[in-house]
């Protein structure tokens, strides 16, 4: 089954390169499309702008709505980046290679992504600096910093920045080759600003590898705080039912790595269709990512479990009137069914035969369908979590989206697409570097009479190591 | 009278008739725009303090029960800490006041609030062009994006001390018009306002006598430890002989 055929650097070139120096057939329809559809969501966020969230279907006691499940889906498919490239790099699984930069750049994507919603649903967006950047010393106010939203911006600040350094650190070797292969003399010029002189001198690898190992150290802590802190956006309040749980930030991470990683399951499987990537992108690439997505999800199921139990071990009846809207209640009793099959019952056992792990458009289609389940869930969080069933019944309410809502969450999962389509027109969504890399440590060189691997990495199969030809 | 203000409220749900006079009071006094039947079918209607109204008991035999709420101004509020620009903080009077100027409308604080009193201002209010002159120099009109909620009428507390301050005399129990619109528009005296640290306060000697066992004396949700600083007198079980009240 293992097919590591040895590939030529002029052919890893060619092959990776081939979609920056030409255009494909359906890439300006499709770049067309996703436009419009960001620019409609734009018109919808300057119609709310303009007239004010009125426009919305929030209401008393549903004050965050789609705006806010969708901020915290964006941030979960942004686990997806520090998942692949930090953990596996520095735990130095092999299949992560061809994976890594699409996780990365899908990451910043998303995180910009995230930080749409929020920033758009407030009251005054334009005085947002004044909670992003709160240090208004002519005012003399400092920043509340024991609000869950002082800590975000710099929890998703510091992600986005770490992510974007680590992108473009890993870009610099693909750049040099770009800036000395594209034809276009102002193409030429910004390649070559932008790969910082790299001429691949054993002192400059170096220094790339380490910076990208730093990185991915550096970056680890984020992993644990970024989701932590959304989950304490909501679990902080003391007076709703459904959020105020301790278990709230493990559960919110293991979910995030779920959503995330099946995003990267999807991403994978759509270069390969597109891109026709499937020399890189093997069957083995899709079997390793189903393996961890079915440690990932059970975990995330624990969790969810647990955070049932905890939820109704309190035996109060306002935490057992909400379990019962967000369970059984039209419309979020099927809404909740749907979640939990599509996010867990369908995949995971799905995933557990090894014809469905090696096919990409199986693994495909179950990680669509957990990213479905994943929206839900924090739809399911968020919504009935506001709608809770209080003794006073006096207060209880109901959520309708607008139109507008709908528009702008739309707009976000556009965003990210073009966003991908437009970052793999003029960079390689491959690292080619790090596949030279991986082909060159599978190589057998000769030490004296004994011939072995030119680097040995544990738990690899035998097989795995090739003939120098 | 004690050095430090701390204001509060006694709602005596037993008086309540459920006249929504001190609701009209409220927005009269605090620029609160008219609520029209689209606002209350929205859930995006403006009132600082309402009459919610239950039903007890099976028809034919069956009561409505009244209780006003507004903003509790707790001592442990959820809403504070949660605001990203201290638009709203607790006060050294023990009050939790709003900072319109601040406020960017994030809307954590109405998140938090178990009692359902921050609003937010989903549209820019308006009033028709006859009412445009009635409204009360002495609060702000707020526009459209960001939160308000029950000031406790702090525009008449702080011109009541200020005129107190000047004379060099204490401020009593409802002094130089100290008492919030509602408490004024209050036909059946079922809303007292006062100093809790004034020990010969009323508020403080009905909380001194009822709050203790047996008293008709509750905090609103007081399980979630939101130290409310509004106390409310339970109806009075008519079955019991009526020894309470005040």
């Amino acid at each position: 089954m293992q097919e590591h055929t040895q590939l030529s650097h002029k052919q890893i070139n060619d092959d990776l390169l081939v979609d920056i120096l030409t255009v494909p057939k359906w890439w300006l329809p499709a770049v067309a499309f996703l436009s419009l559809i960001v620019l409609t969501g734009l018109g919808a966020f300057f119609f709310m702008m303009y007239h004010g969230l009125g426009v919305t279907g929030l209401n008393r006691p549903v004050m965050w709505g789609f705006f806010i499940a969708n901020f915290v889906f964006w941030i979960g498919i942004s686990h997806a980046g520090i998942m692949i490239s930090a953990i596996l790099r520095l735990t130095q699984a092999e299949w992560r290679r061809p994976i890594t930069r699409a996780a990365e750049v899908m990451t910043v994507f998303s995180l910009i992504a995230a930080l749409h919603t929020p920033l758009m649903h407030v009251g005054r967006p334009w005085r947002v600096l004044y909670w992003i950047f709160p240090y208004d010393f002519s005012r003399g106010i400092w920043p509340n910093i024991r609000s869950p939203f002082v800590w975000d911006p710099s929890a998703v600040g510091t992600y986005l920045i770490a992510s974007s350094l680590f992108v473009f650190v890993c870009l610099i070797p693909d750049l040099a080759i770009l800036r000395d292969r594209v034809k276009n003399p102002i193409g030429k010029k910004i390649y070559a600003q932008l790969a910082l002189g790299f001429r691949g001198t054993p002192r400059q690898w170096r220094l790339q590898i380490i910076a990208g190992i730093l990185l991915s150290a550096l970056v680890l802590p984020v992993f644990v705080s970024v989701h932590s802190i959304v989950s304490w956006d909501f679990a902080v309040l003391i007076g709703v039912e459904g959020w105020r749980s301790t278990i709230f930030a493990p559960y919110f991470i293991i979910g995030a790595i779920h959503s995330g990683v099946s995003a990267v399951a999807m991403l994978m499987a759509l270069s390969v269709w597109l891109y026709g990537l499937d020399k890189y992108i093997k069957p083995d690439h899709f079997d390793a990512i189903a393996r961890l997505l079915i440690v990932v999800a059970t975990t995330w199921f624990f969790f969810f479990f647990l955070e049932w139990v905890y939820a109704l071990y309190t035996l109060e009846s306002p935490e057992i009137a909400l379990r019962e809207l967000q369970a059984f209640e039209w419309p979020y009793g099927p809404l909740f069914a749907i979640f939990v099959i599509t996010s867990f019952v369908i995949p995971v056992p799905m995933w557990l035969f090894k014809r469905v792990r090696r096919s990409a458009a199986l693994m495909f289609w179950t990680t669509i369908l957990v990213n479905i389940g994943m929206w839900l869930e924090r739809f399911l969080i968020v919504i009935p979590g506001l709608l809770r069933r209080t003794h006073m019944t006096f207060d209880w309410g109901t959520y309708h989206p607008s139109i507008i809502e709908i528009l702008i969450v739309v707009e976000t999962f556009a965003f990210v697409c073009l966003g991908m389509l437009l970052f793999a027109k003029v960079l390689p969504l491959i690292p080619l570097f790090d596949i030279k890399e991986g082909m060159v440590n599978r190589r057998l060189i000769k030490v004296g009479r004994r011939v072995i691997p030119a680097t040995i990495r544990e738990g690899l199969p035998h097989h795995y190591y090739q003939e120098k030809h | 009278m004690a050095d430090s203000n701390k204001w509060g409220m006694v709602v005596d749900i037993d008086r309540c008739t459920g006249c929504q006079g001190c609701v009209v009071a409220c927005q009269a006094e605090n620029n609160i725009p008219i609520n029209l039947e689209e606002h209350f079918n929205q859930r995006r209607a403006i009132q600082w303090i309402r009459i919610e109204r239950y039903w007890e008991g099976e028809y034919p035999n069956v009561k409505a029960r009244f209780i006003p709420i507004m903003c509790q101004h707790c001592g442990n509020a959820p809403c504070e800490p949660v605001c990203p620009v201290y638009a709203t903080y607790h006060n050294d009077e023990g009050m939790n006041v709003q900072v319109y100027n601040r406020c960017i409308g994030t809307r954590f604080c109405a998140n938090g609030c178990p009692y359902h009193i921050r609003f937010f201002n989903f549209w820019e209010p308006e009033w028709p062009e006859s009412l445009k002159n009635q409204l009360n120099p002495d609060v702000t009109v707020r526009s459209r994006g960001i939160m308000e909620k029950c000031s406790f009428c702090v525009q008449r507390i702080q011109r009541s001390t200020r005129e107190a301050e000047r004379d060099g005399v204490d401020l009593e129990d409802g002094d130089r018009g100290l008492n919030p619109a509602c408490v004024n528009a209050c036909a059946t005296n079922s809303i007292i306002f006062g100093n809790f640290n004034d020990p010969n306060s009323e508020v403080s000697i009905i909380k001194e006598k009822e709050m203790k066992e047996g008293g008709r004396g509750y905090g609103l949700l007081e399980n979630l430890g939101t130290d409310p600083n509004v106390i409310y007198l339970k109806k009075v079980d008519e079955s019991v002989e009526v020894g309470h009240g005040h």
